[in-house]
């Protein structure tokens, strides 16, 4: 193909990534109309016509059970802030600590932590129960949130970021001005890393906040669920008893605008990635 | 960093009451079963998936368990054949709860987990008060009672009143008519369906096969017989087949949005449903209300009054429990008492299987989608004396699934579903002799 001399619309690759964005988004627009609709209306209106009941969705979510879904809330983001702060600062620390020390045994730790990647986290989650079980921590906040913070995706991506964010000759004119380690970490390659350590931070925020099955395993009681779990009790309420759609659809809906309003605030961060860099290379 | 403050503080919160929480736990330690009339301050802890189950637990607390000391509190679940895991897994680490709600299916798979405790010389007395092919399925066919009956489900006819009339149907007494009627309405309306064949729940083939006569599960000492593909359960799949294949009813799942719109847009015309299908027929066809109504289930041969159940659960206690007797009074109290079952039929939208609370009371007045039809409830006792005995095995999970997978095509493609049913069996056999039974058949 020779270049024309008037900048014309490649079809092609429009067309494929409208055609993506429009998968991804029409699930997006079909909770959000389905959100504003009656009982009566949900399977009945036109799918993409509005309804005429989001407030009172919303007045029945919130008196459900005497607002045990606004607690459920505060559960995933107590799971997913809390748990992604710690699992940040465990992958910095040990992502700073394989990509800027040499020592024995280092690859073959890096390599154990790729299988890691590779596990899938639900296999982990009965043995993950067993364990917190004989600890006597099964069924409490704890057990959701330990298993948690240490992500091996996390490490991964710290270890990935450090090594190229934090160059050695930094490293070295910290220790060469007298800076302890410590030191050196904390206000010198923590500040570099940063824009690394916030996606780590925002993938395993919406890791937690969509997990499911190891809450799942670990907790019985039901003031402790996570909003998945719970809206998971609102579908499955035995046979007898129809599934509660426009609560569970409601639910759905204000349980993702946490992850959005999450994005929006952090993308700010990401910016910071042009500007940082301490060195010319 | 506004973020982390807000989670600090979260934290805090959260950290807090997880404190009180792990102390009231403290309370419910495993003190062995010293019981007697009163046993001082015991704590038992509830998984259920009814709704309103923990208001009937507060009646528990402030009546008889407060003479007694025994506070009940109810972790909501959600219901299903993953709870059923979850039990058994809690029950390895020795973490299950005092009391469970389990379907009558899921009975034996915990039994044979070991995860509940034999309760009769508690509950044995409460024996009189279920009809015996109820009762029946809590003690699998031994002296022991795992469990005591909560609800039960006993299958009907639902058909659109209004409709069958302008269609000049008459109501089915025999699968004889009921084909002649679905084959009658598409000869009028090809656009209508007289109702489909699902794949997505087991449960109602389960109950369509026991009325038919079907024993899925047998023992006989030792060694499980396993009859999925017996003649009984071979006639209902072949009916279905033909019905399917020929096109005289639809072949889509149930419960999807698309047949929540064939029931409120009158597409179809009836279900084969149980005693529960007024509540999902108000949610999936609200602008049907007072048009439908209910029938016995027809019948294999003219005259007879069988019926299969589907859906229905009871309470069991499990090994776990250091109250192993405080948690056998509650499950009886929950389901014999009047109070009680008023509550659990009020809150929680049960069918009782007492079968003195199945008219009267909370049920005398019909479901409010049906006031077209007032002794519904009447009718519906009746209908329920009729249950055919049903016979569970400790692997209907993996029967259920290959159901699912094996009918999801047939019913798809419109194939033979005698051969679906073979697979069911042969998966279910090979899966019983991995868990190391002996089988036979």
């Amino acid at each position: 193909m020779t270049a024309p001399a008037t900048r014309r619309i490649a079809w092609v690759p429009t067309v494929a990534l409208l055609v993506g964005a429009l998968y991804c988004l029409l699930p997006v627009a079909w909770v959000v109309v389905a959100a504003t609709k009656s009982g009566r209306e949900l399977f009945s209106t036109f799918t993409f016509l509005p309804g005429t009941g989001f407030t009172d969705n919303v007045a029945d979510l919130s008196a459900y059970r005497d607002g045990v879904y606004w607690r459920w809330m505060l559960n995933s983001l107590f799971y997913a802030g809390f748990g992604a702060l710690l699992s940040t600062a465990v992958s910095a620390l040990s992502g700073y600590a394989l990509a800027v020390y040499r020592f024995r045994g280092r690859e073959t730790l890096f390599n154990v932590l790729l299988a890691g990647v590779l596990m899938p986290p639900v296999i982990l989650a009965v043995p993950q129960y067993l364990l917190m079980a004989k600890a006597d921590m099964a069924d409490s906040y704890l057990s959701v949130l330990l298993p948690l913070i240490l992500s091996p995706y996390g490490v991964y991506l710290a270890r990935i970021y450090a090594a190229a964010a934090v160059p050695p000759d930094v490293v070295e004119a910290g220790r060469m001005d007298g800076g302890g380690e410590w030191r050196i970490f904390r206000s010198v390659a923590l500040p570099m890393m940063v824009p690394g350590l916030v996606t780590v931070f925002l993938f395993q925020f919406v890791a937690v906040w969509n997990n499911f099955l190891l809450p799942y395993i670990m907790l019985g009681d039901d003031q402790k669920f996570p909003v998945t779990l719970g809206l998971y009790t609102l579908l499955q309420q035995g046979s007898n008893t129809p599934a509660l759609y426009t609560l569970v659809i409601t639910g759905a809906l204000l349980a993702v605008l946490p992850l959005i309003a999450l994005f929006l605030v952090i993308q700010r961060f990401w910016s910071l990635d042009l500007l940082s860099g301490a060195v010319k290379s | 960093m506004q973020f982390t403050t807000r989670g600090r503080l979260m934290a805090t919160c959260l950290t807090l009451a997880l404190g009180a929480t792990a102390l009231a736990a403290c309370g419910s330690g495993d003190g062995d079963d010293a019981e007697s009339g009163s046993d001082g301050p015991v704590s038992l802890t509830y998984w259920a998936w009814a709704p309103g189950m923990d208001k009937v637990a507060d009646i528990w607390n402030t009546t008889e368990g407060k003479k007694t000391g025994v506070t009940v509190t109810v972790k909501k679940q959600a219901s299903g054949d993953d709870l059923v895991t979850k039990i058994i897994t809690a029950a390895k680490a020795k973490k299950a709860p005092d009391l469970v709600q389990a379907e009558y299916q899921a009975l034996p798979t915990l039994v044979s987990n070991d995860v509940l405790a034999d309760i009769s010389s508690e509950v044995g007395d409460a024996k009189g008060q279920f009809a015996p092919g109820v009762w029946q399925q809590t003690t699998l066919g031994t002296d022991a009672v795992y469990a005591v009956p909560q609800d039960s489900g006993p299958m009907m006819f639902y058909y659109r009143e209004d409709l069958f009339k302008e269609y000049g149907l008459t109501v089915p007494t025999t699968w004889d008519e009921f084909a002649d009627a679905a084959r009658a309405l598409k000869k009028k309306d090809p656009s209508k369906a007289l109702t489909t064949f699902s794949s997505n729940d087991a449960g109602l083939f389960a109950g369509l096969a026991q009325q038919a006569g079907a024993r899925w599960w047998t023992t006989q000492g030792e060694t499980w017989k396993v009859g999925i593909a017996d003649a009984a359960t071979a006639k209902v799949a072949d009916f279905w087949g033909g019905l399917v294949k020929e096109g005289a009813i639809d072949n889509q799942p149930m419960y999807t949005p698309s047949w929540n719109k064939a029931l409120n847009t009158g597409k179809q015309l009836a279900w084969v449903s149980a005693v529960w299908a007024p509540g999902t027929l108000t949610t999936a066809a609200p602008d049907t209300k007072g048009k439908w109504a209910m029938a016995p289930l027809p019948q294999w041969n003219a005259g007879e009054h069988r019926t299969g159940s589907w859906g229905g659960s009871s309470t069991g206690v499990t090994n776990d429990s250091g109250h192993k007797k405080a948690a056998a009074r509650f499950a009886a109290w929950l389901n014999t008492d009047s109070r009680a079952l008023a509550a659990l039929v009020k809150e929680g939208g049960i069918y009782p299987a007492a079968t003195a609370a199945q008219t009267g009371g909370a049920l005398s007045a019909a479901p409010g989608f049906f006031p077209n039809q007032p002794d519904f409830y009447a009718q519906a006792a009746e209908i329920a004396k009729t249950t055919a005995p049903s016979a569970w095995g400790p692997n209907v999970n993996v029967a259920y699934t290959a159901f699912r997978d094996s009918f999801a095509s047939a019913a798809k493609n419109k194939s033979d579903f005698g051969a679906a049913l073979g697979v069911i069996q042969r998966d279910t056999v090979a899966d019983l002799k991995k868990q190391g039974f002996e089988v036979t058949g």
